[in-house]
């Protein structure tokens, strides 16, 4: 299903292709990749690309902080559960409907990523990554005990009976959307490697001591990558509870988003925007493919065994055997 | 004696119980992550595998579940041992062990875990030790055996461990270890040697802990879940390499987590735990018991 639709993703840029022609190419991917899905009309194909594109935003945004600036964030699960419980209490609160729902998404993982980078950033490595899953966990108990978004219980979210902008379901709608919400995240980090932000964060990520010294300011620029990768994990997890038109706590927190967003990465290559693409649609895939065949238990099972077997073999991700090998 | 007073106390008391249990799981990474600088984040992932081993042993033995989780312990020492020698040559030696290590022991983790649910099946294991069912009463306050004995357990376990590392001469190493390798390595001792040694510790501390997980509560293949963020937190409140530092964590830990239940109902308990430590983190990141670096 997906793996069809995959050729129509964008090919190796050339390399001196700018910022407005990266984010045409995305556009044109996007557009290409919806009138695919389209063609295929099945609800299934419409369930299992949403189902890897979302992972293609959560690794995304998880790179440019992890990936870019080398600092682990073990609490993806809690920005992307942010997410989802905005898009629920936003819904009941005002009664929108997805689109508005993903901005205030983003602004809410946008300030919670600020948040987490004032209070840990000034500490280093493992620190940071235990932090996050901290929050991870502070952030659960506020929901399980929130009764407004249902508590421990779970909320549903009904989808909207009407389908907008001529779609032929409302899966379908969704799907677009998360089409170009993934889309947008390639061509946001693109734009972030190749810019100055991008440059600095890999001087800090290779010796922030050093990146100090010459005058990279380290701390503002760690705090617009978390902010903006927080923004973006929350964004990732907005469509999630129309797309299952129910969420609850313990699945949304779940490890399996925390372990799903750092592997993507490692396994594709963290330090360009193709590695947690090629990841994401690769290892999201293949559990998508192992929980419909085999068991949803065999499909964690394969995330670990793949993470293992990649992070030994291949440290620098299927990027990294390619660029080995030239 | 006063109602709310009887009820503090008995927060208390079992608090401390409590905290001796998360003693015996924190140790174990003191030592790896403190001493070692190695994040294994799979820690409370090899703690759930020696409880449900323990469980298991139980159902065909019917021997104490303490013991048994001390028989355990060579077995995973050489666990240890053996996944510190494929982390080293991987990672350490390459030097990229901060974010690549970090997702190997992720990724060992999920494959314990899942590994247990394919084998193991997704229920509850529970082992019933000859004393559980019996309680002391001092005054007012309860003193369940369930509780007690398990944490001194844990507790002398530990004392055992910091009386080695402060002892012997291999003790002393790995205390070095963690300081100068370098320096370990002109005193003609292999520092890998001594790391592989005390990494297998740290994993067959988490048997003996799993062992006392498994007489307090039943045990799934998941409950190391909750563990992860409590063990990194009591360590580095404790202040990463000492001992002595993450037991007084362990048991501030467990109090606070207790009394918070007592009062304002279970489902609290988490965030106020782990919201001190976000404090700690932010105010005092070398820990309430380290010196500053």
């Amino acid at each position: 299903m997906s793996g069809t639709a995959l050729p129509a993703l964008p090919l190796p840029a050339p390399r001196r292709l700018g910022h407005a022609g990266f984010w045409l190419a995305s556009a044109v991917a996007a557009l290409a990749l919806i009138l695919a899905l389209r063609g295929f009309g099945s609800e299934y194909a419409y369930f299992a690309a949403t189902f890897v594109l979302q992972y293609v935003v959560l690794a995304t945004a998880w790179n440019i902080l992890g990936g870019y600036a080398g600092y682990v964030n073990f609490g993806a699960a809690a920005f992307f559960a942010a997410g989802a419980y905005t898009t629920v209490a936003i819904g009941k609160a005002l009664g929108l409907g997805l689109l508005p729902c993903i901005g205030f998404a983003a602004l809410v993982g946008g300030a919670l990523g600020l948040g987490t980078g004032i209070l840990t950033l000034r500490l280093r490595g493992a620190y940071f990554a235990i932090a996050t899953l901290c929050l991870s966990v502070v952030l659960q108990t506020i929901v399980v005990n929130w009764s407004y978004v249902g508590g421990s219980r779970g909320a549903y979210v009904l989808r909207p009976r009407e389908v907008p902008f001529g779609f032929d379901s409302y899966s379908g709608f969704l799907c677009a959307v998360v089409v170009v919400l993934a889309a947008a995240a390639v061509a946001i980090a693109r734009t972030i490697e190749k810019s100055r932000l991008g440059l600095g964060l890999a001087a800090l990520r290779d010796d922030e001591a050093a990146a100090e010294a010459a005058g990279v300011p380290t701390l503002r620029l760690k705090l617009i990558a978390t902010t903006i990768s927080g923004a973006m994990m929350a964004v990732a997890g907005a469509p999630l509870p129309y797309l299952g038109s129910y969420v609850e706590p313990n699945s949304a927190f779940g490890l399996a988003y925390a372990v799903n967003a750092i592997a993507m990465p490692l396994i594709g290559g963290t330090a360009s925007w193709a590695g947690p693409l090629i990841g994401a649609v690769l290892l999201a895939s293949l559990q998508q493919a192992a929980t419909v065949t085999i068991s949803s238990a065999a499909n964690l099972m394969i995330v670990g065994v793949v993470l293992v077997v990649f992070v030994c073999a291949a440290p620098h991700g299927i990027i990294g055997l390619f660029r080995g090998r030239r | 004696m006063d109602p709310d007073l009887a009820l503090l106390l008995n927060g208390v008391v079992s608090g401390l119980l409590l905290g001796g249990l998360y003693a015996a799981a924190a140790a174990g990474l003191s030592v790896s992550f403190g001493m070692l600088d190695v994040v294994n984040i799979a820690h409370p992932a090899f703690m759930v595998l020696g409880a449900l081993l323990v469980a298991v042993l139980w159902g065909a033995t019917g021997l104490d579940p303490l013991l048994l989780s001390l028989l355990l312990t060579p077995a995973f020492w050489a666990l240890g041992a053996l996944i510190y020698v494929a982390y080293h040559h991987f990672f350490e030696r390459r030097g990229d062990e901060a974010i690549q290590g970090l997702a190997f022991f992720f990724g060992i983790m999920f494959i314990i875990e899942v590994g247990l649910v394919m084998t193991l099946g997704p229920e509850q294991h529970f082992a019933d030790a000859a004393y559980a069912n019996t309680t002391w009463r001092i005054g007012e306050i309860d003193l369940p055996l369930r509780m007690l004995v398990p944490a001194a357990v844990a507790l002398a376990a530990i004392g055992a461990l910091a009386l080695f590392l402060r002892r012997s001469f291999t003790g002393r190493a790995i205390a070095a270890v963690a300081q100068d390798r370098e320096a370990l390595r002109l005193l003609a001792i292999d520092p890998v040697r001594i790391k592989r040694l005390a990494f297998g510790i740290s994993v067959a501390m988490a048997a003996l802990a799993g062992g006392a997980l498994v007489v307090v509560q039943p045990v799934d293949a998941w409950s190391g879940h909750i563990f992860i963020g409590r063990v990194f937190a009591i360590v580095i409140m404790g202040g990463l390499a000492s001992l002595g530092g993450c037991v007084l964590a362990a048991l501030a830990f467990g109090v606070v987590e207790n009394v918070t239940a007592t009062f304002y109902g279970p489902s609290w308990s988490p965030a106020v735990a782990f919201g001190c430590l976000l404090l700690v983190l932010a105010i005092r990141p070398q820990g309430l018991f380290g010196r500053a670096a």
